[in-house]
C-alpha cells in the first residue's frame, strides 16, 4: 500500500475557485471581443447595400448622393495633419531618445503623456477660439489639420522615441568611429535603423486622424462640395461627420450613407492597424 | 565624445540641437497654450458666472431676441444662466459606472491574454483587443445607436429593473434606451482595451522566479494569478483605471450619440438621459452662436477649460502611479 497524503478538505473549494476564475476571464474576453466582431459585421452588412459607384463619383446632396467630398476631405485633412505633425513629432522623438535624459526631456515626456489624455473636443474648442475666431480663418482645412496635428504629435513623439531607443548603441558608436558627426549619426544611422518603428508611429497617427470627429466639428465645419484648394475661409467635408450627422436623419438614404462612411473609416483603421502589426512583427535584423 | 571637436563642428552641433530643443518645446507649449487661450477667452464668462457655473442646474441662453441687458458688468441676453452641474454630474456618473464595469472586465481580459489563452493564440487575441482601442469613437456611437440602444430598451433595461428594482437607482421607467446606462456601457467598452493592455504588460513583467516559487508552494494556476501576480501589478491596475477614467471623462461622440442629451435635468435613475461636458460642448455650438453677446460661446469655453483641468489632473495622477509601478512591483 503506497503512502497517500490525506485529501485536504479545502481542495474542492480551490478547484472551484480556479474554474470560476478562469471562466470569468474567458467571459470577460468574450464580452469584449463580441462587440468588436458585431461592429464589423453590422457595418459591413449595412454598408454593403449602400455601396455603388455613385458613392465614389458624386458629392453628398442634402441627405443622399455620394461621399466623394467626404472621402477627399478626410484625405486632405489627414494629409495636412501629417505634413504638420510628422516632422515635429519625429524630431521630438529624436530629441527625447538621443538627448532627453535630463529634466527638460522628462518634462516633455510627461507633458506629451498628459496631452494625449486631453479630450479631443477640448483641443477642438481651443482651435476654434484661436484659429477659427482669433485668426479669423473660419471653418477651414488649416484649422482642422492643425487641430489633428496637435492631437497626434504626442503619439508620434513617444512612438518614435521608443523606436530609436531600440537601436543598439553599438551602431551609434560605429558611426562615431567612422568619424561621423552627431547629426550625421542620427540622420544616417539611427533613424534609418529605426525606420519600421517610425513608420508604425506614422501609421497609428494616421488611423487616429481618420477616425477623429469631435474636434473637426469645431474647426473644419462641413461642406457638400469638393475642396477648392483654399486652406482658410472654406469649410471641408469629412467621413466621420457623415456618420454622426446623417444617422440622426430619419431617412433610409441618410442611414445608408452613414454606414457606408463608417465602413470606409473602419476599413482604413483596420488596414492601418494590420500594417502596424506586420511592421512590428518583423524581426529586427541581428546586429 | 572622443577627441577634440573643431569649432566649426561645435557650432554645427549646437545649432541643430537648438533646433531640436525648439521643436521639442512645442509639446509643453501647446499644453500651456490650451490653458492660456481657453482661460483668456472664457474669462468674461468666468467672471459673469461666478460660482453659479458649478452649482447651477440651469443652462439657458436667455431671450436672444430681446435687447441684451447689462448684468454684473457684463452684457448678456435677458434671463441667460449658465449652470453646468447637470453636465458635470452626467460626466462623473457615466464615467464612474463605466469604470465599475470596465475594471473587472479588463482584469479578466488581461489575465486571459497573459496567462489563460493558449500561447499560440495570444498574439491574435491581443490584436483583437488592440483593434478595439483603435475603433473611432463615432463608430462606437453608430454601433450604440443601431445595436446597443434597442438591446438596452428591450432587454437589458427591463432585466435590470426586474432584478435590481429594489434599489432606487434601478427603479422607474426604462425609457427608450438613450441614457446613462447606454453611455456607461459604450464608455466601458472603450476603456477596457486601455486598462487591459496596461495590466497585461504589468502581468507579463512579473519575474518567472516568483511565479515558480508560488507554484513550488503548491499554488494552483489561478492562485498564482490572483494571489501573486495581480497583487504585484496593483499600482498598474490603479494607474490604468485612472487613465481609463480620464479617457471616459473626455469621450465625446460615442456618448453624444447614445446618451439622450439631457438639458437642465439630473437623471433620476440609471436609464435617464444625461449629457456629459464633452458631448454638450460638441452639440451646442450652433445654438450658442445664436447668442449675439457671445457669452454662450464663452461659457462653452469655460466648460472646455473645466474639462481640460479635470482631465489633466486625472492624467497626471495616473501617470504618476504608472510611472511608479516599477518600484512597487519589485517590493
Amino acid at each position: 500500500m503506497p503512502l497517500r497524503a490525506p485529501k485536504p478538505l479545502w481542495r474542492g473549494r480551490r478547484t472551484l475557485a480556479g474554474v470560476l476564475g478562469w471562466s470569468g476571464a474567458v467571459l470577460a474576453f468574450v464580452l469584449v471581443a463580441f462587440p468588436l466582431l458585431d461592429i464589423l459585421y453590422l457595418i459591413t452588412r449595412r454598408a454593403f447595400s449602400a455601396f455603388s459607384l455613385t458613392l465614389f463619383t458624386q458629392v453628398t446632396n442634402g441627405i443622399s448622393g455620394g461621399l466623394l467630398n467626404a472621402i477627399t476631405g478626410t484625405a486632405v485633412l489627414v494629409a495636412g495633419s501629417l505634413i504638420i505633425a510628422a516632422p515635429v513629432g519625429i524630431l521630438t522623438g529624436v530629441y527625447l531618445a538621443e538627448f532627453g535624459h535630463g529634466r527638460f526631456g522628462s518634462t516633455v515626456r510627461f507633458c506629451s503623456d498628459v496631452l494625449t489624455g486631453v479630450p479631443s473636443i477640448v483641443l477642438g474648442y481651443f482651435s476654434y477660439v484661436t484659429l477659427v475666431i482669433g485668426l479669423g480663418w473660419q471653418f477651414s482645412v488649416m484649422a482642422g489639420a492643425i487641430t489633428l496635428a496637435i492631437m497626434i504629435v504626442p503619439y508620434l513623439a513617444r512612438l518614435t522615441e521608443l523606436a530609436l531607443q531600440r537601436v543598439p548603441n553599438g551602431l551609434r558608436e560605429a558611426g562615431y568611429a567612422l568619424g561621423m558627426r552627431e547629426a550625421t549619426v542620427i540622420a544616417r544611422v539611427v533613424v534609418p535603423a529605426a525606420l519600421p518603428g517610425v513608420l508604425t508611429a506614422v501609421l497609428l497617427s494616421t488611423a487616429i486622424s481618420v477616425g477623429e470627429t469631435a474636434p473637426l466639428i469645431y474647426t473644419a465645419g462641413w461642406s457638400n462640395y469638393l475642396w477648392n484648394g483654399r486652406f482658410t475661409h472654406e469649410p471641408i467635408g469629412y467621413l466621420t461627420y457623415v456618420i454622426w450627422s446623417f444617422i440622426n436623419q430619419p431617412f433610409a438614404s441618410a442611414h445608408a450613407l452613414a454606414f457606408a462612411a463608417a465602413f470606409l473609416v473602419i476599413a482604413a483603421v483596420l488596414v492601418l492597424n494590420i500594417g502596424v502589426h506586420l511592421l512590428l512583427r518583423r524581426k529586427v535584423p541581428a546586429h | 565624445m572622443a577627441g577634440p571637436v573643431s569649432e566649426d563642428e561645435m557650432n554645427n552641433r549646437s545649432y541643430y540641437r537648438l533646433l531640436l530643443i525648439g521643436i521639442t518645446a512645442l509639446i509643453p507649449l501647446s499644453l500651456f497654450a490650451v490653458f492660456v487661450f481657453l482661460g483668456t477667452y472664457s474669462w468674461p464668462a468666468i467672471r459673469f458666472n461666478g460660482l453659479h457655473f458649478l452649482i447651477g442646474k440651469t443652462w439657458s441662453l436667455g431671450n436672444l431676441y430681446a435687447n441684451p441687458i447689462t448684468l454684473h458688468g457684463a452684457v448678456v441676453p435677458r434671463g441667460a444662466r449658465y449652470g453646468v452641474l447637470v453636465f458635470v454630474a452626467g460626466t462623473v456618473l457615466s464615467s464612474l459606472i463605466a469604470l465599475a464595469i470596465a475594471v473587472p472586465v479588463s482584469l479578466g481580459v488581461a489575465v486571459f491574454l497573459s496567462e489563460g489563452a493558449p500561447p499560440r493564440l495570444r498574439p491574435a487575441l491581443s490584436f483583437i483587443v488592440e483593434l478595439l482601442a483603435g475603433v473611432p469613437s463615432v463608430v462606437y456611437g453608430l454601433w450604440g445607436f443601431a445595436v446597443l440602444i434597442p438591446f438596452v430598451a428591450a432587454t437589458l433595461g427591463p432585466g435590470l429593473k426586474h432584478l435590481f428594482g429594489w434599489i432606487p437607482f434601478f427603479r422607474g421607467p426604462v425609457g427608450g434606451g438613450y441614457g446613462l446606462l447606454s453611455a456607461s456601457l459604450v464608455l466601458a467598452l472603450m476603456v477596457v482595451p486601455i486598462i487591459a493592455a496596461t495590466v497585461r504588460d504589468a502581468l507579463s513583467k512579473v519575474p518567472l522566479e516568483i511565479k515558480e516559487a508560488a507554484y513550488g508552494l503548491g499554488a494552483s494556476r489561478f492562485e498564482v494569478v490572483s494571489r501573486v501576480m495581480l497583487p504585484m501589478a496593483r499600482a498598474s491596475v490603479i494607474g490604468a483605471s485612472i487613465l481609463g477614467l480620464g479617457r471616459a471623462l473626455g469621450e465625446t461622440m460615442a456618448v453624444l450619440m447614445v446618451s439622450g442629451g439631457a438639458l437642465n435635468y439630473l437623471p433620476g435613475n440609471i436609464y435617464g438621459p444625461v449629457s456629459t461636458m464633452a458631448s454638450f460642448i460638441a452639440s451646442q455650438l450652433d445654438s450658442a452662436l445664436q447668442d449675439p453677446t457671445g457669452m454662450a460661446v464663452r461659457s462653452l469655453a469655460e466648460i472646455a477649460l473645466l474639462l481640460f483641468g479635470i482631465t489633466v489632473l486625472v492624467n497626471i495622477l495616473a501617470r504618476l502611479l504608472i510611472g511608479r509601478k516599477g518600484a512597487t512591483a519589485r517590493a
